[in-house]
């Protein structure tokens, strides 16, 4: 079984974050970056998979300018066999629609028997850019999968899916598919230091714009309906009263208040 | 081509309360572009749906009520909207953002042309057109967003951010087929098995008066007697934001928020809660809400009443400290 595994490299969101000069978007420099949480079980989930199927091979594809090269490199450490960085200038300021499609150009190049990602990004979460990169390849798709077992020797697969107000529902689909997991559908290991000396030797192959066939005004910016004005940290109007001193002053001062002014004590 | 459209998302006939917000929304944007807001009902015998819908002040209901729509699986939803989007031509598909209507509203974008700007909590109409407002990076911070070009878009609107459409009674707009819909191919590409409960030992939350709610900050599952301690002082419930319950600290029957239970107690004491907005939707209901925090800028502190920045466990034990000697004996 051959399984794509889409991943993002994301700001650390335990980081704390400020804006970049012109207001447009975050101040990148010095600040940490990490592989998605969603897209790490996502990758969970092939390496389990390839496990009990007792072979096949995970590819790992992101997008995204040099530094991205670190989160191909932690999924290869993980266990990913190799990895396509979709990497071109073109390729910025790209929304879900510009994504997808070169994400699919790029998938497309093999073929797959299945394609798993994160349900949402940490840090943009559009949370369509997997059910685009489906549509363009003619695949059946799900979000929000909370368990994948394969069927008729992996021409099938039983999807779990979370919906809302604690529910699941179940329901097969033929593979190929794109499956987008939930955080939460495993715990990702750790990588071996075995894992992390081994992913030096595999390959991380790197494409652009032009490799793919995409067009200068399909890709990036200029491939895109949407485009980011202004971002800000959400106005605190009407807030809560902080209260400050030490702990112990502050807990005294909330006790206080909870019994009389909130009155729920 | 013109016109807004709302998307209505029903289990079997009856509405989710989205779909009302998502017509409001629809309302928002047609008064921005001067254009008409109409609803759309998918489904099977969603007669009263679409009836109830006739009364929120849209211009029209359209409705595909089919048998092979009974169930909602998304090829054939998205099949059928597709169908009557390009006979009908509406420059903006309006969604709730929910876990259903975003299975398949980008597959409806992709085959209609669109493109996608998903879970708008705001919209204002500016000199340069309209402004869309959405959390970005968990909620820290919110992203202004322009639409480029003129062609179709669907859009999705975050549970809260609009109010629920009124339905009125009186003059009720008319109700009208959507016949491409019908000659669609809606073959299910999903066999449907089942739904199951995802938690097994299920903790009626909803019944609790207060609630501690521990979130990410907390560490790890060794440090979860700081909180239990709290709950045990405040005679509340113990819950979790979904980190928490992801990693496995507490069992997922204590999730509260989007996927998890909502909430309504008199007391909600939020602790190493950052405040995403699918924790939000599920507590903000609680008419007293204590939100303490390491992170002066946690989202938390823009929806609690009182709030404590610092080291939960200073504050914390502090807290259990404080209710304990100031409790009548």
């Amino acid at each position: 079984m051959k399984i794509a595994v889409c991943i993002k490299q994301v700001p650390d969101t335990e980081a704390r974050l400020r804006l970049n000069k012109q207001g447009t978007w975050i101040e990148e420099e010095d600040l940490p970056f990490v592989l998605n949480e969603s897209d790490e079980c996502a990758l969970e989930e092939a390496l389990q998979i390839r496990e009990r199927q007792g072979g096949g091979e995970v590819v790992a594809f992101s997008l995204g300018p040099e530094r991205v090269r670190e989160a191909l490199r932690k999924a290869l450490a993980l266990g990913a066999d190799r990895a396509v960085h979709l990497q071109d200038a073109a390729f910025t300021g790209g929304d879900p629609i510009a994504t997808a499609r070169a994400l699919a150009a790029a998938v497309a190049r093999e073929p797959f028997d299945l394609v798993l990602t994160g349900s949402q990004s940490d840090d943009l979460g559009w949370g369509v850019t997997a059910s685009l990169l489906a549509a363009h390849l003619g695949l059946p798709h799900a979000w929000l999968v909370m368990g994948i077992e394969l069927e008729d020797g992996g021409a099938a697969a039983r999807v779990v899916r979370e919906m809302e107000a604690g529910k699941n529902e179940i329901f097969r689909l033929r593979l190929p598919a794109v499956l987008e997991v939930q955080a939460g559908i495993n715990h990702p290991r750790y990588a071996s230091l075995k894992g992390i000396m081994g992913a030096k030797r595999k390959e991380i192959a790197s494409v652009g714009r032009a490799d793919l066939g995409l067009a200068e005004d399909v890709a990036g910016a200029a491939g895109s309906r949407v485009e980011i004005l202004a971002v800000e940290f959400p106005r605190a109007g009407g807030g809560a009263k902080i209260l400050e001193g030490d702990a112990a002053s502050a807990a005294a001062q909330l006790v206080e208040l909870l019994r009389s002014e909130a009155r729920v004590l | 081509m013109g016109g807004v459209w709302a998307i209505l998302q029903h289990r079997d006939g009856k509405a989710h309360s989205g779909s009302w917000e998502a017509i409001t929304a629809a309302k928002r944007i047609a008064e921005a572009t001067g254009d008409t807001a109409d609803a759309v009902v998918l489904g099977s015998g969603v007669g009263d749906l679409a009836r109830e819908a006739a009364r929120t002040g849209v211009s029209a209901v359209r409705v595909a009520d089919l048998p092979a729509l009974a169930a909602y699986v998304p090829g054939p939803y998205a099949a059928a909207l597709i169908a009557a989007l390009e006979q009908e031509r509406p420059r903006f598909v309006v969604f709730p953002h929910t876990y259903q209507s975003v299975d398949y509203m980008a597959r409806v974008a992709h085959g209609y042309g669109a493109g996608v700007l998903s879970e708008v909590v705001a919209l204002a109409a500016g000199g340069d057109g309209l402004v869309w407002t959405r959390p970005i990076l968990e909620g820290k911070l919110q992203a202004k967003v322009r639409i480029r070009g003129d062609g179709p878009m669907v859009v999705s609107v975050q549970a809260g951010a609009f109010a629920a459409a009124e339905r009125a009674a009186g003059a009720a707009a008319p109700i009208e087929a959507l016949p491409a819909a019908a000659a669609a191919s809606l073959e299910p590409e999903r066999e449907l098995l089942g739904v199951e409960d995802a938690a097994t030992d299920v903790v009626d939350l909803t019944a609790a008066e207060r609630i501690v709610a521990v979130g990410r900050g907390i560490g790890g599952p060794d440090k979860l007697p700081v909180v239990q301690e709290l709950a045990a002082a405040l005679g509340a419930e113990i819950a979790a934001s979904r980190p928490v319950i992801d990693n496995g600290w507490l069992p997922r029957d204590r999730q509260i928020g989007s996927s998890g239970q909502t909430v309504a107690p008199k007391l909600y004491v939020a602790v190493g809660i950052s405040g995403a907005i699918q924790h939000l939707v599920g507590m903000k209901g609680a008419a007293c809400t204590v939100a303490i925090n390491k992170d002066p800028g946690a989202p938390i502190f823009n929806v609690a009443d009182y709030g404590i920045v610092g080291d939960l466990f200073e504050i914390v034990p502090a807290l259990v400290k404080a209710l304990r000697d100031g409790r009548p004996s």
